[in-house]
């Protein structure tokens, strides 16, 4: 692809509104009387998933990408926004899960006018914007401002409650992310100075077996995998996303992590040649086949339903990794081949499966009023929707069919004996046994009949139970998606027509 | 290379590693949140000087430097500013929450 030849695309204007719908729905949250509030950010989140999934459909109908030049200013001197096959599949699911979580998240964080509240919706769309400007930001630098958009939103939520242990978790947990873009933004240092552009396709057409560009891209990922939370530096994690409020857990879980994730799964597969890439991602495959094994033993340790949760992204953001080796090793195109498709089913099952188990758990607290595993029994009568919710969340977590987390895992399978990669084998048939195991400490307790019969603490609210059930739904649901390697997602790649 | 082993480029590229090199022992190392923020200020000014180095060396056509990096530096030292800002926040929150000096309690 010629960096030349990049014009604005007749719908670029819909790149433009995705960035700026939620950033003028957090003006008019401050604008707005604050009883109010929570149905303007609502408002603005669904405005959001319009502009989503109309960038979806023409991109898809297109069979090419959408791209708005801002200001009409050519790269490398000018920003391109880029809507390629797999950003705007990105970029709808994200939109999808936000939906639920603030339809569940409505009057959970004190009355209207207070500051929580305030800060929560602030957040949650600023969280949104940063997240479309990551998936169509073309710029490396200004995907680097991206990525500190979306921790400065994500920090403050985890310490919404203000006891000593979030605010610690949160510290924690800006000092990873901290350093993890300051390495990155070293990376685009190196870049710049060896190639004097920092446009993803003009790089892409520049590249070649180059050392600066390995250093570049080894720290850039080295900083990323400190954000996604890889291990081994995914100590930050489980404290963060267990003590954050439910709903806020669900955002960060489900989607924060993924941020991260998609601007490396762009350097590795747009921006290093393909040859210098396949060594770098076994060691890439090797952290993630022992992040699912650890992640899942630690999540079998755990005594509480929301850290188990927690330590189970560990794991499920491991598989995401192993697209590197799968899909670099194949030989074939990428874009075109099973891992891919599988890395991206996974990233979209894990958000709503995900989403959907650390709001059921929020609604568990609820009823009992604790989340000690160890005395869940009965929780099946007291909270039927719940339960049914972690139980269809759970399938796709642990890849039984039908579900998303079914089918990214048989098709990471497939992709695996195609290679003739055993070993990849053996971690995802690990990683699930262990799943399974996890799960189960939950579920066979609830579904276990009471001694004697308990009360609920507080009354459901039905709309809440139904956001979570929702999403579980979806994580079952795109596992009647086909099978196989899916079109849209190769849709512009910029690798795919370079040498 | 002559005898002057280094010309202004080079010196201040070394500076940098050097302080990204400090700045990185400090953020992995240190007990104290404290301290490890006041180490990503260093590591983040040892990227920055890299961003300097980066213009001298890319200046063409007649110029004395590239600006793009030095527009970029400014973005990032905003950014780092605010990085920091929220940080001695949720700091001072962590001491007022611990009663005491809030860099003993550091993990």
């Amino acid at each position: 692809m010629n960096a030349a030849m990049l014009a604005t695309t007749p719908g670029g204007g819909l790149l433009v509104a995705a960035i700026t719908v939620p950033v003028i729905g957090i003006l008019l949250l401050w604008l707005v009387r604050p009883r109010d509030v929570e149905t303007v950010a609502l408002a603005a989140l669904l405005a959001n998933l319009g502009v989503a999934l109309a960038v979806l459909e023409k991109v898809a109908a297109g069979a090419a990408p959408l791209v708005y030049l801002i200001g009409g200013w050519q790269p490398p001197l000018g920003l391109a926004l880029r809507a390629d096959g797999i950003a705007a599949v990105f970029m709808a699911m994200a939109a999808i899960v936000l939906v639920p979580v603030a339809v569940y998240a409505r009057g959970q964080f004190g009355a209207p006018g207070e500051r929580r509240p305030m800060v929560f919706w602030t957040m949650l769309l600023a969280i949104t914007a940063a997240l479309n400007l990551i998936f169509l930001g073309e710029d490396l630098f200004n995907l680097y401002v991206a990525l500190e958009l979306l921790t400065f939103a994500a920090v403050p939520l985890v310490s919404l409650d203000g006891s000593r242990e979030t605010l610690k978790a949160a510290l924690r947990y800006l000092v990873f992310a901290l350093a993890g873009s300051v390495l990155y933004l070293l990376g685009v240092a190196i870049i710049y100075g060896a190639y004097g552009t920092l446009d993803l396709g003009g790089l892409a057409a520049l590249r070649g077996p180059d050392g600066a560009l390995l250093v570049a891209v080894g720290l850039m990922t080295a900083g990323l995998a400190a954000k996604t939370a890889l291990f081994p530096l995914h100590l930050w994690l489980p404290p963060a996303h267990a003590g954050a409020p439910p709903a806020a857990s669900a955002v960060l879980s489900a989607l924060v992590v993924k941020g991260s994730f998609f601007i490396a799964l762009r350097l590795w597969f747009d921006l290093l040649p393909p040859e210098r890439a396949v060594a770098g991602s076994t060691l890439l495959g090797v952290f993630g086949a022992a992040a699912v094994v650890v992640g899942s033993a630690m999540a079998l340790r755990q005594a509480r339903l929301k850290l188990l949760v927690a330590y189970s992204t560990v794991a499920q953001l491991g598989y995401l990794f192993l697209v590197f080796p799968l899909g670099l090793g194949s030989g074939a195109a990428p874009f075109e081949s099973t891992a891919w498709t599988a890395g991206a089913l996974q990233l979209m099952a894990h958000a709503f499966a995900k989403a959907a188990m650390f709001m059921a758990a929020g609604l568990v607290y609820e009823a009992i009023g604790h989340d000690r595993i160890a005395e869940f029994r009965g929780l099946g009568r007291i909270a039927p929707l719940t339960v049914l919710t972690m139980t269809l969340a759970s399938i796709s977590l642990m890849g039984l069919p039908p579900s998303g987390g079914f089918s990214a895992k048989w098709l990471m399978l497939t992709a695996a004996f195609g290679e003739g990669a055993w070993w990849w084998v053996l971690v995802i048939a690990a990683g699930g046994l262990l799943a399974a195991g996890y799960v189960f400490r939950i579920l066979v307790p609830a579904f276990t009949p009471p001694e004697e019969p308990a009360a609920r603490k507080k009354p459901v609210v039905v709309t809440r139970e139904a956001a979570a059930l929702a999403l579980a739904l979806a994580a079952i649901l795109i596992g009647f998606l086909p099978l196989a390697p899916w079109p849209l997602l190769a849709v512009g790649r910029i690798a795919a027509g370079a040498p | 290379m002559s005898l002057a082993p280094f010309d202004a480029a080079t010196l201040f590229g070394l500076m940098g590693a050097i302080l990204v090199g400090l700045g990185l022992y400090g953020v992995v190392l240190l007990e104290s949140f404290l301290r490890r923020l006041l180490a990503f200020n260093l590591l983040g000014g040892g990227v920055f000087i890299l961003f300097g180095v980066v213009a001298r060396r890319g200046a063409g056509a007649g110029f004395s430097g590239d600006p793009v990096p030095q527009a970029l530096v400014i973005t990032g030292i905003v950014v780092a500013f605010c990085a920091t800002a929220l940080a001695i926040t949720l700091i001072e929150r962590l001491g007022e929450e611990d009663g005491d000096d809030a860099s003993g309690g550091g993990s």
